[in-house]
């Protein structure tokens, strides 16, 4: 395939030919296999399988619970313990065990950002393929019908759109408002702000592929139109969305903590969260720094690892990586 | 181009109505009758009767929503519970903070981000492209609230170079026309208070602007990448223009589209950056104001302030197309 087209850029098209070595390769496939020779993958890989066996595996990697402040005697306005034997990164300012904190503030990050993307994408999704479903229906047929599924996808965007006007975080900050301060609408919160993200791509996508040779073609075949965009367009449109779910597990991880930053987040002084632990470490900054420094680079990195992992997933799927 | 334009202005109609049911919804939807909910703590029968009057909320569900929209129109966005102002007055006091500080955070991410995305894609593979993918990378994952407490614990107070927080140094007792500081101080020729509203803004702007350089960085490298390729670039040369020519006119116009575009859709972006940003900062703009509606539960200001922000937001996406077809002949016509 890539001996036929014109390369301007000859080094990745040698590269390329050795990664696509069996003919047919299907893109799936050919993109898994060009994610496993990719560093920038297996870092970011790396550091979301070491976030996920810390989340699980808290309890085993310390002895112990998360919110218990039966040191706070040693704890005084001015200090805070910093590193000893029983407390490899000291205690917080509530004389907790820090280490302790960042364990287990892994294993909410993870429900959090895992729930609200998931919720985001499946309703996200839903919205995306109606309306790109619709509209590439729509293309298909002609006359009264092929109008209205264009009218559906039109409505539908329109709905995106007007959750895409109200910037994200606000719109959490309103659900949030709703349902009250607990962990669920929290989730609710980051995840509905995710619908429209999804919503679009998915659309734009769909929309794109059925302009698609292979379109014409099914078409020209007989094959019916439904089909073509369940069987067809559909599959061939996913690969930006599961990106855009990569990457925004990045952000929804970070915008937990942005909610409990601004005081909407999960209220219970037992559960340790990163968002809560920055706040909380605002005002004994200069005494003891890495109140905030630890909590807020766990934030990063694991971020950090999501977005890697994404951008890797979007070279390994883009067609115009694979020249 | 007029047409253009209208055409874009028309299409936000339909946006602003949605926004406002939603909006009409939501303040429906908030726990508690919605009298008790806009009144919060001082709430009592004579005053949530009079709200009630007010808002019509006895009245049909249609007709309270019309009553609702005039209201808006006649510029009535309700009164904040906690301070008991209109919360248009406030927003209009606030809002040239957001804007400035803004403005100040976008200029750094442009003014850096596209020279550097610009020098990154002409020299692909090699060290300086290395280290300002990685260092974009960087920027996008750090929240925006850790970097805010991490330049005021470095620079304001371990190296007491900036001012930890506000917008000036309140000893100034500068003039304010605009209540843009540092304009203010240009107009009325007050160096001194422009300079140190200047000091004050550097830490906030470079907080906020990250991201956004980070994305700009990104998307300019990509872009230039995709037009240095292109064969009218290779025409361009080969007719002997000078490079600073071709890469003005032919790659920067170019590949500027999809930027120019991104601003644009990060605009929302800027301003929750913005809130968290002056909550750390205490920089007196909306963003703080929204931070103690949210903590007081303080529904109108929330609710004026969400459809603010969209309608702002809307009006920078609409400057961003008519800029798009300014720069882009070709999106006029289609």
């Amino acid at each position: 395939m890539s001996a036929l087209m014109p390369s301007s850029d000859p080094v990745s098209a040698v590269v390329v030919e050795t990664v696509d070595n069996a003919p047919g390769v299907s893109l799936w496939r050919g993109a898994w296999q060009r994610l496993r020779r990719n560093p920038t993958a297996i870092a970011g890989a790396a550091i979301i399988l070491v976030f996920i066996v810390v989340s699980v595996a808290a309890p085993l990697l310390t002895s112990y619970q998360p919110g218990s402040t039966q040191w706070s005697d040693q704890v005084t306005p001015t200090t805070v313990p910093g590193p000893s034997p029983g407390h490899p990164l000291g205690l917080d300012r509530y004389g907790s065990d820090l280490y302790t904190q960042l364990l287990y503030g892994a294993r909410q990050s993870l429900v959090y950002g895992v729930v609200s993307t998931a919720l985001g994408l499946t309703v996200g999704t839903a919205l995306g393929v109606l309306a790109g479903g619709c509209g590439s229906l729509g293309n298909m047929l002609t006359g009264r019908a092929g109008r209205w599924l264009r009218t559906v996808d039109v409505i539908v965007m329109r709905v995106v759109d007007i959750l895409l006007s109200i910037p994200s975080l606000l719109l959490a900050v309103s659900i949030a408002a709703i349902l009250g301060q607990n962990s669920y609408s929290v989730m609710i919160a980051i995840g509905v702000a995710q619908v429209p993200i999804f919503a679009r791509l998915l659309r734009g996508s769909m929309l794109s592929q059925g302009k698609g040779d292979y379109v014409l073609a099914a078409n020209a075949l007989g094959i019916r139109p439904t089909r073509i965009v369940v069987g067809h367009v559909l599959p061939n449109s996913m690969g930006p969305t599961i990106v855009q779910a990569t990457l925004n597990l990045a952000t929804a991880i970070i915008e937990v903590a942005a909610l409990s930053f601004l005081g909407l987040g999960q209220a219970d002084p037992a559960v340790a969260e990163w968002g809560r632990m920055l706040v909380a470490a605002q005002d004994r900054f200069e005494a003891a720094p890495r109140l905030a420094l630890l909590p807020g680079a766990c934030i990063a990195i694991t971020a950090l690892g999501f977005t890697l992992l994404g951008e890797a997933m979007r070279e390994a799927l883009d067609p115009k990586s694979r020249r | 181009m007029l047409r253009f334009v209208l055409r874009r202005l028309a299409l936000m109609v339909p946006v602003l109505v949605g926004l406002s049911i939603l909006l009409f919804m939501w303040i429906r939807w908030l726990p508690g009758d919605p009298a008790r909910a806009l009144l919060g703590e001082r709430a009592t029968p004579e005053g949530i009767a009079q709200v009630n009057a007010a808002y019509g909320f006895d009245k049909p569900l249609v007709q309270q929503y019309f009553t609702y929209v005039k209201s808006l129109l006649s510029g009535d966005f309700g009164n904040s519970i906690k301070t008991g102002q209109p919360v248009v007055q406030s927003f209009i006091e606030k809002f040239p903070a957001t804007v400035e500080l803004s403005i100040a955070a976008l200029l750094f991410a442009v003014v850096i981000g596209v020279p550097l995305g610009y020098l990154a894609a002409r020299h692909q593979g090699r060290l300086l492209d290395t280290v300002v993918v990685s260092g974009s990378l960087l920027g996008v994952v750090i929240p925006v609230f850790f970097l805010a407490i991490l330049l005021k614990l470095v620079f304001a107070t371990w190296l007491h170079w900036l001012p930890t927080s506000l917008r000036q140094d309140p000893r100034m007792d500068a003039t304010h026309v605009t209540n843009l500081y540092v304009l203010d101080g240009f107009l009325t020729g007050e160096w001194d208070a422009a300079w140190d509203a200047m000091l004050h803004l550097i830490l906030p702007a470079l907080a906020l602007g990250t991201i956004p350089l980070a994305i700009i960085v990104r998307i300019t490298r990509a872009s230039v990448a995709e037009v240095v390729n292109e064969d009218y670039v290779r025409t361009a040369e080969s007719k002997g223009l000078s490079s600073w020519t071709v890469s003005r006119r032919h790659i920067m116009r170019n590949a500027l589209l999809p930027v120019v575009t991104t601003i644009g859709l990060w605009a929302g972006l800027l301003f929750s950056g913005a809130v968290l940003t002056e909550t750390v900062f205490s920089f007196n703009g909306v963003g703080q104001y929204l931070y103690e509606a949210i903590s007081g539960l303080d529904y109108p200001v929330l609710q004026g302030f969400i459809l603010f922000i969209a309608l702002i937001y809307s009006v920078i996406n609409l400057i961003v197309d008519v800029s798009y077809g300014v720069i882009d002949p070709r999106v006029r016509v289609s």
